[in-house]
C-alpha cells in the first residue's frame, strides 16, 4: 500500500506556545487512525494542519503526492478532497438541511442542481435521515446534526475524512448513532483520522492508534497492543485515566 | 474553537442563537407585558386620539397645523431614507474594515469610527454646512444628508463589526474546509447570518435616525420640525404647532420601534428568515 498522507517534522507554535513539536506521520489509504492524547497535546492542530486551517511553521504535509504546505499548492483543490468534520458540526443555520450538503457540490465543483440532489438524497439515507431533508438544522438532534454535517462532508466525495472528536459534544444516547456511520464508512475503505477518545470505535474500527502529547507522537500501535500493552509509561497513565 | 469546554458554544441540540447588544441608538419598548395599559399602547393610541381629537374639537388652529406639516413629513422621510442607505453602505465598508486583519484598512476604519462617534451630530452638521460650506458648496438637504450619512455610517460600522464577530468561528472553518474561497463564503455563509442578526440594531439606528433629522431644520431645510416653526411664528401659536410636531415624532417612532420588536421576536423565535 502507497503512502496516501505523508507529514513531516511538522511545528507549529502559537506565540510561545508549542502546539506541534515535529510530528512525523504516515496515513495508508484506507488507513483508519484514530489520535487521542491528553487536552492542549496538539491533537486539533495536526488534523487542522492536514486541510491548512492552521498553517505549519516548519515541515510538510502532502496528500496522495499533492504538497499542502507549499504556498503555490491550489489548497482549494486540496480542501475539495478532504472531509472534515467538527466537533460542534457546524451546519450552516440559514440553510436546509438538503442545502447544507448540496451547497458546495453545485457552487464549488459545479455539480448539476439535478446530481448534487440526487447525490445528497443518497447520502441522507445513508446516514438515516431521508426525511429530514427539509428541515432546518436546529430542528434536529445533536446526533442528527452531526450525520448531517457527515453527509455534507461525503458530498464533495473527499479521499480522506478528517473528525475532530466527533462525538464529545453529543448526549451519551446519540454517540452510538454518529459513531455507526463512522464504523460503516471505515469499512467501506474511507482513509480517515480520527480524533476521539471513544474507545469502542478504537476496537471496531480502527487500524492504528496514535497517543499524542506536548505537540509529539509519543507512541502509536494497533488497538489489540495498544490497549494490552503499551510502552511507554506516559500511555500507561493516560489510559488509566480514560478507561 | 480549539479549546474551551464541548458545549460552551452550543447547548445540547447544538443551535446556537447569535445574537448581539448594540447599546447606543434609541429604546426599543421592551416588552412590559402591561397588556392593554402597556406603556407602549397608552403612549402610542394616545397621541393618536389626541392627532385625531384637537383638531376635530378645535379646528382652529389644529386642523390648520396638521394640514401645513405634509410637505415637512415628506422631507423627514426623505432626508432619513436617503440617509439610512448611504449610511448602510458607509457602515458596510468601515465594519468590513474593522475587522480587516490589513492593519492600515483597520486603523482608518477605527479612526472614522472613532472620530465621528465623539463629535456630536449637531456639531458636525455645522460643520458640514457652515465650515466645509465654501469649500463643498452644498444646499441645506445634501449637506443634511451627507452628515447624516456619515455620522450613522459609523454606528452602523459598529453594527455590522458586531453582526459578523458574532457568527460562530466555525461557520468559516466549514465553508472553507468544503473547498469554498474565503469571499464565497464570506458572500453565501456569513453575510446572510449577519444580516438576521443586525436586522433589529439596524432598525433601531432608523428610528434613531428619524428623530435626529428634525437636527437638520437649522440647515433651511423644511422637515416637519421645520414647518411646525414657520407655522409657530407666523401664527404665535407656539404651544399648540409644538404639540402638534411632538405628537407626530411620537407616533411615528412608537410605530417603528414596535414594527423593529415585532422583528426581533421573529427572528429570535424562528431563527431562519424564510
Ligand atoms: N488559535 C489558537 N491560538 C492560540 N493557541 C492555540 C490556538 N489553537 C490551539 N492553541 C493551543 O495549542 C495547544 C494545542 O491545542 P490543540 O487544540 O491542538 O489541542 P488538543 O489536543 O486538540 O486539545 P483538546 O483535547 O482540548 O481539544 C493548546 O495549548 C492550545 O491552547
Ligand atoms: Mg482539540
Amino acid at each position: 500500500m502507497a503512502t496516501f498522507i505523508e507529514i513531516k517534522k511538522a511545528v507549529k507554535s502559537f506565540g510561545s506556545l508549542q502546539a506541534l513539536n515535529g510530528v512525523d506521520l504516515s496515513v495508508q489509504k484506507g488507513e483508519v487512525v484514530l489520535i487521542i492524547g491528553p487536552s492542549g497535546s496538539g491533537k486539533s492542530t495536526l488534523l487542522r494542519s492536514i486541510n491548512r486551517l492552521e498553517r505549519l511553521d516548519s515541515g510538510s504535509i502532502s496528500i496522495d503526492g499533492e504538497s499542502v504546505t507549499d504556498e503555490g499548492s491550489d489548497i482549494r483543490h486540496i480542501r475539495q478532497e478532504v472531509g472534515m468534520v467538527f466537533q460542534s458540526f457546524n451546519l450552516f443555520p440559514h440553510l436546509k438541511v438538503i442545502d447544507n450538503i448540496t451547497l458546495s457540490p453545485t457552487t464549488v465543483l459545479k455539480m448539476s442542481k439535478e446530481e448534487a440532489l440526487g447525490n445528497a438524497r443518497k447520502l441522507l439515507a445513508k446516514v438515516g435521515l431521508s426525511e429530514k431533508e427539509h428541515s432546518w438544522p436546529d430542528e434536529l438532534s445533536g446526533g442528527q446534526q452531526q450525520r448531517v454535517a457527515i453527509a455534507r462532508a461525503l458530498a464533495m466525495n473527499p479521499k480522506v475524512m478528517l473528525f475532530d472528536e466527533p462525538t464529545s459534544a453529543l448526549d451519551p444516547e446519540m454517540i452510538k448513532e454518529v459513531l455507526d456511520v463512522m464504523i460503516d464508512l471505515a469499512k467501506e475503505g474511507m482513509t480517515m483520522l480520527i480524533v476521539s477518545h471513544e474507545m469502542g470505535f478504537a476496537k471496531a474500527a480502527a487500524d492504528r492508534i496514535i497517543f499524542m502529547d506536548a505537540g509529539q507522537i509519543v507512541e502509536e500501535a494497533p488497538p489489540e497492543t495498544f490497549f494490552s500493552s503499551p510502552r511507554e509509561e506516559r500511555t500507561r497513565r493516560f489510559l488509566e485515566h480514560i478507561l | 474553537m480549539a479549546k474551551g469546554s464541548p458545549r460552551s458554544e452550543r447547548d445540547s441540540k447544538g443551535s446556537a442563537r447569535p445574537t448581539i447588544n448594540v447599546t447606543d441608538g434609541t429604546l426599543i419598548p421592551l416588552k412590559d407585558e402591561g397588556g392593554l395599559l402597556s406603556a407602549w399602547n397608552i403612549s402610542f393610541f394616545g397621541a393618536i386620539a389626541l392627532l385625531v381629537a384637537l383638531p376635530l374639537f378645535s379646528p382652529d388652529p389644529y386642523l390648520r397645523i396638521l394640514s401645513f406639516v405634509p410637505d415637512g413629513l415628506f422631507a423627514t422621510f426623505s432626508v432619513t431614507i436617503i440617509s439610512i442607505c448611504f449610511a448602510l453602505i458607509i457602515g458596510l465598508f468601515a465594519g468590513l474594515g474593522r475587522i480587516s486583519q490589513r492593519a492600515w484598512v483597520n486603523r482608518i476604519a477605527t479612526v472614522y469610527v472613532e472620530i465621528i462617534r465623539g463629535i456630536p451630530l449637531l456639531v458636525q452638521l455645522f460643520y458640514i454646512y457652515y465650515a466645509l460650506g465654501p469649500l463643498l458648496r452644498l444646499q441645506g438637504p445634501p449637506a443634511a444628508i451627507l452628515a447624516m450619512s456619515i455620522c450613522y455610517g459609523a454606528y452602523m460600522a459598529e453594527i455590522f463589526r458586531a453582526g459578523i464577530q458574532a457568527i460562530p468561528k466555525g461557520q468559516m472553518e466549514a465553508a472553507l474546509a468544503l473547498g469554498m474561497s474565503r469571499s464565497s463564503a464570506m458572500r453565501r455563509i456569513i453575510i446572510p447570518q449577519t444580516i438576521r442578526v443586525i436586522l433589529p440594531p439596524i432598525g433601531n439606528e432608523f428610528i434613531a435616525l428619524l428623530k435626529d433629522s428634525s437636527l437638520v431644520s437649522i440647515l433651511a431645510v423644511s422637515d416637519l420640525l421645520r414647518r411646525g416653526r414657520e407655522y409657530a411664528s407666523t401664527s404665535f401659536r407656539y404651544f399648540e404647532s409644538y404639540t402638534v410636531i411632538a405628537l407626530i415624532y411620537l407616533v411615528m417612532t412608537l410605530f417603528f420601534s414596535r414594527l423593529v420588536a415585532i422583528m426581533e421576536e421573529r427572528l429570535r423565535h424562528r431563527g431562519n428568515v424564510h
